[in-house]
C-alpha cells in the first residue's frame, strides 16, 4: 500500500529506530538468493518454451486432467476442511468439555507430522485390508487408490489451516453484541447467521485459500494413497516428477510455472480478502 | 503461517449467547469424532505398526548404520536450516514491523511464497540452478563443488520450505508491541543492539521459541523437496523421511514405521511443548494470533 | 536517504548486510565441500536391486581388499530407473550405473555426454552381466486361473503394474505384453497395440516404481496378478510368505536386459576409474555370477551358479524386443516418449 500523501514521497518514513538498512538488506538478500533467484530460474526455463509452448503443455489432455484433479479435489477438500474446521474452532472456543486442551493440541498434528509418515499411515488405514478401508469396502466404497484417497490426504493436511485462521476471531467476538441481538428478540439461529457469522467470513475464506494452496502442491502424503492413474488419480506434482524422469525438463518447468502462478494468485487473493476485511470489519 | 497461538479463555455459559445442551453435545461429538478419524487414527497407526512385532524388532530398526546416518543427516540439516531461518526471521520482522516503507505488503507476500509452492517445485528449482544442466552447473563442475545430491542441496531445499516460519510468527508479534519501548531505550542512550537484546528480545522470546519449534519439526520432516535433490545415496544423502520411504519399499514395514514413529514422536513433543508454551505464556503469544 | 533522521548510514549497512547474508549462505557450501575418501564408489541403480547389490558390494570390497590391500566402499542409490538416470544427468557423482533398461543409459549418454554413445560395446555381452524376464505373481491357488499373457485382458482380471514412463519394470511388462500379442496375431502391430490397450484398462493402480506396485499388490491386497521381474516375484515369496502367493511362469516372455555402464566423465574427475572398472569387471566374475543366481537373476555364466539356484530359473521361451521393434531409440520413441503408444492408449482408454 502506498503511504498516505505527503509533500515529498519517501521510500521510508523517518524513525529513530536503528538497523533498517542492515535488516532490510539482509532480508532482501536472503529472499533473493533463496527464494526469488531459484524461482526465476524456473520461470526462465519454462519461458524457453514460449507462451504458446506453455499453453500447449497446459492443454495437453493428460496435464490438463492432472491439473483438474489437483485443483478440483483440493477445492473440495479445502471446502470440507473449512466446514469441519469452523465446527472444531467453534467447539474449542465456545464449549467446555473434558480434554479440550488435548483436542486443541491435536489440531496442529498435520503441521508437525512429516508428510511421508502421514502418507504411509493413511495408506495402511484406508487400503481395502486396512482398519478403515475394510469397513468402507463393506459399504462398497473404495478409498485408497482412488480420487477419494487424494481427498482424504488433502483434508488431513488442510485442516489446521482452516481451524487456526478462524479460531482467534471466534475468541474475540464481542459477547455483548450477541446479547444485544438476543435481547432485541432474535432467535439463536438468527443471531448466528446475521450477527456472528458475517464478520468471520473473511477468515473462513482465508483458511479455505490456505488449505487449498497447500493441497494443490501436496506430494508426500498423496503419492502413497492415490492410485496415480493418468486421467483419474494423477496429481500435478506427480506429473512433474514423471516428466523429470522422462528427462522432459521443459514440460516439468511448464507445469511447475503454471502451479506457481496459481499459488501466487491464491496468495494475492488472500491478501485482498484481508485488505477488504480490514476495511469492512476493522480487523483481519 | 497460521500456527497461531490462541489462549483459550474459559467459555462463559450465558444461555442467550450459546446453543442448547443437546446441540452443544452433538457438535462436540461430531468435532471429536472427525478429529479422531482424520488426525488421531493415522498417528496411532504409526505406533501400532511400529510395535507390531515387539520391542526387539522396533529397536533393531535403529541399529542399522543407514538409519543412524539418516538421523545424523537430519540433525545436521535442521541444525543449519533452523538457525538460518531464525536469524532471517528476526531481521525480516525487525525491518517489517518497526519501519514503514513502500512495498512492504509485496515483501510480506514474497516471504510467504514458499508456503504455497509445491514441495516438488521447491526441489526442482534448485536442480535447475545447481544441476549439471542448470544455470550454475558448468561453473560448479569446473570448481568441483557438489550442491545438489549432497548436504548443501538438502539444506537449501529445507531452508526454502521452512523460510517463512519464523518471520511470519514474529512480524505480527513485533507489530503489536510497537516501537515505543525501543525508542525509550534509545533515548536513554542504549545502542541499537543493546535495545534489541534487552527490550525487544524479552518481548518476543516465547513467540520466537514457539516458531523455532514448528520450524524444526517441519525441517526434520520435509519429504517432497528433499526427495528431488537428495539422490537417495544410502548412508550419505538419505534423511529420516526418505529413509522411511526406502524401508517401506524394501518391505521392511516394521522398521519403516519404527523410523516414522521417531518423527511422529518429534511431532508430539513439538505439539506438547507448544501447548505448554501457550498455557504458560498465553498473553505474550496472543498477539501473534492476529495475522498480517 | 535522510541522513538527518537516522544515524545509521543506510547504504553502508545495506552493503554490509549483503555481505553478511552471502557469508551465511556460502558457509554450508564450503563447509560441506566433499571430503572424498580416495576410494568410494557410487553405484546408481534401479529399484529391485537393493538386496542384490548389498551382497555384491560387500563381496567386491572383500575381493578388492584381498587383491590390492585397499579399502573401497561402494555406496548405492536406488529408485525408479528413469529418475535415477535423471539424477546422473543432473550431476550425482555416480561412478557406475546399473539401470533397468538400455534406453535409460542411452538417455544419460545423449543428454549429458558423461557416458560415450558406444557404451554397450565396452563390456562383455553388451553390458549385461545378467538378464532377467517377466513372470506373474498371483494370489495363492491362482483363483483367476492366469496362465499366459492372454489371460491378463480378461474383463474380471485386475492387473497391478508400474507406470512405464517412470519404471523400467513397467516398460518390460509393456513390451512383453506387446511382443506376446505381436507373435500371436501373426505379426500384426495394430492388433498388438489394441491388446496392450485392453491390458492397461485392467490396471487400477499405476505406481511410479516396481517396488510401489509390489507393495500395492502384496501388502495392500489389490489386484489379481502382478507381472513383474522374475527376481522381484521370488523376493515377494520370501518376504511375504509362500503360503499367500504363487508364481506363474508364462510359456513365452521377454528377454529383459538390465545393463551396466561406467560413467566415464565422473570417474575421470574423481580419479576412481581403476576401482570402478574393476567393479564392473567383478560383475562378470564367478563369485558375482553366483550371487546373481542366488537372487533369482539369470546369470551370464550358468556354470558359476549353484545348481539349486539355477533350478529356480525355469525354462521360458524368451524373445528379444529388438528383434520385433528395431533399435532401442525406436523402441523408446515409439512406445514411451511423449505422445508415444502408452500416451495414446491411456488417452483412448480413459
Amino acid at each position: 500500500m502506498p503511504p498516505p500523501l505527503r509533500p515529498r514521497r519517501r521510500f521510508r518514513q523517518p524513525s529513530v529506530i536503528p538497523g533498517f538498512g542492515l535488516t532490510l538488506g539482509y532480508t532482501l538478500t536472503c529472499l533473493g538468493l533463496i527464494v526469488l533467484l531459484p524461482l526465476a530460474a524456473l520461470v526462465v526455463r519454462a519461458s524457453g518454451l514460449g507462451l504458446s509452448g506453455i499453453w500447449e503443455v497446459a492443454t495437453d489432455p493428460r496435464v490438463a486432467s492432472a491439473l483438474r484433479v489437483s485443483f478440483g479435489v483440493s477445492a473440495l477438500a479445502a471446502l470440507t476442511a473449512s466446514v469441519f474446521g469452523f465446527l472444531v474452532a467453534w467447539v474449542l472456543t465456545r464449549y467446555e468439555f473434558p480434554g479440550r486442551r488435548i483436542v486443541d493440541a491435536v489440531v496442529d498434528l498435520p503441521f508437525a507430522l512429516p508428510t511421508a509418515v502421514a502418507g504411509i499411515a493413511l495408506a495402511s488405514l484406508y487400503a481395502p485390508n486396512g482398519l478403515v478401508g475394510a469397513q468402507l469396502a463393506k459399504l462398497g466404497i473404495e478409498a485408497a487408490y482412488t480420487p477419494l484417497g487424494i481427498f482424504i490426504a488433502m483434508v488431513f493436511i488442510g485442516l489446521p489451516f482452516a481451524v487456526r485462521t478462524v479460531q482467534p476471531l471466534i475468541v474475540e467476538i464481542d459477547r455483548e453484541i450477541e446479547e444485544a441481538s438476543a435481547t432485541l428478540g432474535a432467535g439463536r439461529i438468527q443471531t448466528l447467521t446475521r450477527v456472528v457469522l458475517p464478520p468471520l467470513i473473511p477468515a473462513v475464506l482465508t483458511g479455505f485459500a490456505l488449505a487449498f494452496a497447500r493441497g494443490v502442491g501436496e506430494y508426500g502424503s498423496i503419492i502413497f494413497i492415490a492410485g496415480n492413474l493418468p486421467y483419474v488419480s494423477e496429481i500435478a506434482p506427480l506429473l512433474i516428477v514423471i516428466k523429470l524422469s522422462e528427462f522432459d525438463y521443459g514440460g516439468a518447468c511448464a507445469i511447475a510455472t503454471i502451479m506457481l502462478g496459481i499459488s501466487f494468485v491464491t496468495l494475492l487473493v488472500i491478501n485482498l480478502i484481508q485488505a477488504w476485511s480490514r476495511r469492512r470489519f476493522g480487523y483481519v | 503461517m497460521s500456527e497461531i497461538a490462541t489462549d483459550l479463555p474459559r467459555p462463559q455459559a450465558a444461555s442467550v449467547v450459546t446453543e442448547g445442551g443437546l446441540v452443544r453435545g452433538l457438535l462436540v461429538t461430531v468435532a471429536i469424532v472427525f478429529l479422531a478419524l482424520f488426525l488421531v487414527l493415522p498417528l496411532v497407526t504409526v505406533f501400532v505398526q511400529a510395535f507390531a512385532k515387539g520391542w526387539d524388532a522396533y529397536l533393531a530398526a535403529f541399529r542399522e548404520p543407514d538409519a543412524l546416518s539418516a538421523i545424523r543427516l537430519t540433525l545436521i540439516t535442521a541444525a543449519i536450516a533452523v538457525p538460518f531461518n531464525l536469524v532471517f526471521g528476526i531481521a525480516a520482522s525487525w525491518a517489517i514491523a518497526k519501519f514503514e516503507f513502500t512495498g512492504k505488503n509485496l515483501l510480506v507476500t514474497l516471504i510467504d511464497l514458499p508456503f504455497s509452492v509445491s514441495p516438488v517445485v521447491s526441489g526442482l528449482i534448485y536442480v535447475l540452478v545447481f544441476g549439471s544442466q542448470g544455470l550454475l552447473g558448468p561453473w560448479l563442475i569446473e570448481h568441483d563443488i557438489q550442491i545438489i545430491f549432497a548436504l548443501p542441496g538438502i539444506v537449501l531445499a529445507t531452508i526454502f520450505v521452512t523460510f517463512p516460519f519464523v518471520a511470519r510468527q514474529l512480524i505480527p508479534l513485533m507489530q503489536e508491541q510497537g516501537t515505543a519501548e525501543e525508542e525509550a531505550a534509545l533515548t536513554l542512550g542504549a545502542s541499537g543492539w543493546h535495545a534489541f537484546r534487552t527490550v525487544t528480545l524479552p518481548n518476543i522470546r516465547w513467540g520466537l521459541l514457539y516458531s523455532v519449534l514448528l520450524c524444526n519439526a517441519r525441517a526434520m520432516g520435509e519429504f517432497g523437496a528433499v526427495s528431488v535433490v537428495s539422490g537417495h545415496i544410502r548412508g550419505l544423502t538419505n534423511t529420516l523421511p526418505l529413509h522411511v520411504e526406502i524401508l517401506y519399499n524394501e518391505y521392511n514395514f516394521v522398521a519403516s514405521f519404527a523410523v516414522a514413529s521417531l518423527l511422529a514422536g518429534l511431532a508430539l513433543v513439538t505439539l506438547g511443548l507448544k501447548s505448554l508454551l501457550e498455557w504458560r505464556y498465553a498473553g505474550d503469544l496472543a498477539a501473534s494470533g492476529r495475522r498480517h | 536517504m535522510q541522513r538527518e533522521t537516522h544515524p545509521t548510514p543506510t547504504r553502508r549497512s545495506l552493503s554490509l548486510s549483503v555481505c553478511l547474508a552471502a557469508l551465511v549462505l556460502a558457509g554450508p557450501v564450503h563447509w560441506a565441500g566433499p571430503a572424498r575418501a580416495d576410494s568410494e564408489l557410487l553405484n546408481v541403480s534401479y529399484d529391485p536391486t537393493r538386496e542384490l547389490y548389498k551382497d555384491i558390494n560387500a563381496a567386491f570390497s572383500a575381493d578388492w581388499k584381498a587383491k590390492t590391500g585397499e579399502t573401497v566402499t561402494v555406496r548405492a542409490s536406488h529408485g525408479g530407473s528413469g529418475s535415477q538416470a535423471r539424477t546422473v544427468i543432473d550431476g550425482i557423482p555416480a561412478d557406475v550405473v546399473t539401470l533397468g533398461i538400455p534406453s535409460d543409459i542411452d538417455a544419460i549418454s545423449r543428454l549429458s555426454k558423461k557416458i560415450p554413445a558406444d557404451w554397450r560395446s565396452k563390456l562383455p555381452n553388451e553390458g549385461l552381466p545378467y538378464t532377467s524376464t517377466v513372470v506373474f505373481l498371483v494370489r495363492k491357488g491362482n483363483p483367476k486361473g492366469v496362465k499366459d499373457w492372454g489371460d491378463l485382458v480378461k474383463p474380471d482380471v485386475k492387473v497391478i503394474t508400474p507406470n512405464p514412463k517412470t519404471s523400467a519394470g513397467g516398460r518390460w511388462n509393456f513390451l512383453a505384453a506387446w511382443g506376446y500379442a505381436f507373435e500371436k496375431e501373426g505379426k500384426n502391430a495394430d492388433k498388438a497395440n489394441a491388446f496392450v490397450g485392453d491390458l492397461y484398462k485392467n490396471v487400477p493402480v499405476l505406481d511410479t516404481g516396481a517396488r510401489g506396485s509390489t507393495v500395492t499388490f502384496a501388502q495392500r491386497g489389490l489386484g489379481d496378478v502382478l507381472p513383474t521381474w522374475e527376481n522381484e516375484a521370488y523376493l515377494v515369496f520370501d518376504e511375504f510368505g509362500r503360503d499367500k502367493f504363487d508364481v506363474v511362469v508364462p510359456p513365452t516372455s521377454i528377454y529383459a536386459e538390465p545393463p551396466v555402464a561406467l560413467v566415464e566423465a565422473n570417474v575421470d574427475k574423481k580419479g576412481t576409474r581403476r576401482q570402478a572398472e574393476a567393479y564392473l569387471q567383478f560383475l562378470y566374475s564367478d563369485a558375482a555370477q553366483a550371487i546373481f543366481a542366488k537372487h533369482h537373476y539369470r546369470p551370464l555364466k550358468r556354470a558359476a551358479a549353484k545348481p539349486e539356484d539355477l533350478a529356480q530359473l525355469p525354462e521360458v521361451k524368451l524373445f528379444k524386443i529388438e528383434d520385433l521393434q528395431g533399435s532401442w531409440d525406436d523402441i523408446q520413441k515409439k512406445n514411451f516418449d511423449n505422445g508415444g503408444l502408452f500416451d495414446q492408449l491411456s488417452k483412448a482408454g480413459r
